[in-house]
């Protein structure tokens, strides 16, 4: 059953070839028998699964159509959950039960689907390795030596290990594309806006966005289908028609113009990594589409610009964790202001702390222009790079990440270099656009990923480029030793 | 731009964020790396253009001002580290 896609488990639900309660009991034993590897569960919700299970067969008795219903997931920890810990990989966190559910978290409750449990991450998705979690690292399970990526590491482990058949995530910078392109799956981030961010624990929240992780990109239709909503209680959530996103799938790829851009193949990205990619670009040519080089000129200031904006909205988001209304306490304070200071000084990790203090930095009285809105300035050149793209191209391709998973501890004592592994993700959160990872080959046995970015609410469009590729190749059938 | 030991001390004050002695010299060695990343955008040419916040340059919804929420207090406190009649504890705070 775990190597079945969510399409076929919705075919095998329906035919009465297994129940939800078989399928989840299933995907339960696996987690216990193997997780202890991999480490991509922060809590595993095995009472809760096996009664939304339970429930799931009744609805599809009663010939419930809703397609998810009864098909097990897993969430990343940073979405809220009722009466489960939701820690979002921090020690501020342990004890944190949530009193309510994230829209999002509904939103698959009311499709059917089944919670398996909680997935590791790095510490307030900070991170592009996973290491940075309170719950220590997350192995890929491509090669346990390697990081999975970061910062839905723990998702994306979860899929790549087949101990979920699908995860939500969560993208600020390439929190999603980089762990699907680490971990051979399909990672979806939705344009800004598309999905609710309501109880989804904010980071930079006007690039934070909810995704999820999937074996195939018509898996990630599903599962998007379910996912976006319209949310009023998300003060960001544009109102936008919702469609259904499996419907486009089969379109022919004649006529498409894909851009490349001769910034994403420049000095930093692996050889290897690159041939790969420029493989892909040839099946996107026999499948009728052309390519087109174009330019986003402003590329090497993304990186730059989101270390300004996205650490500046964390310190002002986490500014919410004093120890006083929930969350870590420290023992004894003796005054109020030891009570803050040492309740986030120990309920914060290294990289959060090192966010918070450059953020606090930016936004300090005399450098407030010169960072900060020095940063939104640039963030608008970079979101007309790609205007100016999309005026001649219908989606952008290029490679998810600079090269193949790396070992642990490789740069987790180097930030800079750390920040850069996400330097061809990042400039798709700053200007909104939707982003997707898909499975392009191997280098050196560790999984290589194509990168392809699209119009705004231009979902439907990119799934449809990343499954006729599907089609055509079996990359993403690929799956990591020993999971079978 | 480089930050000091000292200037790692303030802005832990400014952050109520506690960072040991020890701590601090590496704290402002990483932060220093950082920042020099950033200062990359010193270089830009930015005359003209608009700061922006919202990719779709959305501005905010405003709601109808109409109660919504329902009283959850005991349910809200009950993950609180302290509280007493309904009021969360903290240290004294005036003498």
């Amino acid at each position: 059953m775990h190597t079945k896609t969510i399409a076929q488990l919705i075919e095998g639900l329906r035919s009465k070839e297994f129940s939800s309660v078989e399928l989840t009991r299933h995907y339960l034993q696996r987690i216990k028998e193997r997780d202890g590897t991999y480490n991509s569960y922060i809590t595993v919700t095995e009472e809760a699964a096996l009664a939304q299970a339970e429930a799931a067969d009744q609805r599809l008795a009663a010939g419930d159509d809703s397609p998810l219903c009864g098909v097990p997931i897993a969430h990343k920890d940073i979405f809220c959950t009722t009466g489960i810990r939701t820690s979002c990989g921090s020690k501020m966190l342990d004890n944190f039960i949530a009193p309510y559910d994230a829209t999002i978290v509904e939103n698959y409750q009311k499709a059917g689907a089944v919670m398996l449990g909680k997935t590791n991450m790095d510490e307030f998705a900070m991170g592009s390795s996973n290491e940075t979690s309170y719950y220590g690292p997350v192995k890929n399970p491509w090669n346990t030596n390697c990081v999975p990526g970061g910062s839905s590491g723990g998702s994306a482990a979860a899929v790549a290990a087949l101990l979920a058949p699908a995860a939500t995530a969560s993208d600020t910078g390439g929190s999603i594309r980089q762990p699907a392109a680490l971990c051979n799956l399909t990672g979806l981030k939705p344009t800004y806006g598309r999905v609710s961010r309501w109880g989804m624990i904010a980071f930079a929240s006007s690039l934070d966005q909810a995704g999820t992780l999937t074996r195939t990109a018509e898996d990630s239709a599903i599962m998007l289908n379910a996912m976006a909503s319209f949310d009023a209680k998300d003060s960001t959530c544009v109102d936008q028609p919702l469609e259904d996103y499996t419907a486009g799938l089969s379109n022919s790829l004649q006529g498409l113009t894909i851009g490349i851009p001769e910034e994403y193949f420049g000095e930093g990205l692996n050889p290897q990594t690159a041939e790969r990619v420029q493989a892909a670009i040839k099946v996107y040519e026999s499948l009728g589409a052309t390519t087109k080089s174009i330019s986003l000129p402003h590329t090497h200031l993304a990186v730059p610009a989101y270390y300004v904006i996205a650490p500046a909205e964390c310190s002002a988001n986490l500014s919410r964790f004093d120890g006083v209304r929930y969350g870590h306490r420290c023992d004894d304070p003796k005054d109020l202001a030891d009570l803050y200071k040492r309740s986030r000084g120990e309920g914060f990790g290294d990289e959060v702390k090192r966010r918070i203090l450059v953020g606090t930095y930016a936004l300090s009285a005399g450098y407030y222009d010169a960072y900060y809105n020095k940063a939104q300035q640039v963030r608008r050149l970079i979101k007309q790079d790609f205007v100016d793209a999309f005026n001649q191209v219908d989606v952008v391709l290029g490679p998810t990440s600079p090269s193949p998973a790396f070992e642990f501890g490789a740069k987790s004592d180097d930030p800079v270099a750390m920040y850069l592994e996400d330097i061809y993700t990042i400039a798709t959160n700053l200007a909104g656009l939707p982003g997707l990872s898909i499975p392009c080959g191997m280098v050196d046995n560790k999984p290589v990923g194509l990168q392809l970015i699209g119009n705004y609410f231009a979902e439907g469009k990119l799934l449809n480029v990343a499954h006729q590729f599907q089609l055509a190749t079996d990359f993403h059938q690929q799956l990591a030793p020993e999971t079978a | 731009m480089a930050v000091n030991q000292s200037d790692i001390e303030k802005l832990a004050e400014l952050a109520k964020l506690e960072i040991s002695t020890e701590a601090a010299g590496a704290t402002a060695d990483s932060i220093s790396q950082v920042l020099e990343l950033v200062d990359q955008l010193q270089a830009a040419d930015t005359s003209g253009v608009a700061p922006m916040a919202h990719p779709l340059d959305a501005v905010q919804r405003l709601r109808a001002d109409q109660v919504t929420e329902t009283d959850q207090r005991d349910t809200l406190q009950a993950m609180a580290p302290a509280t007493e009649d309904g009021l969360y504890l903290v240290p004294r705070v005036i003498e």
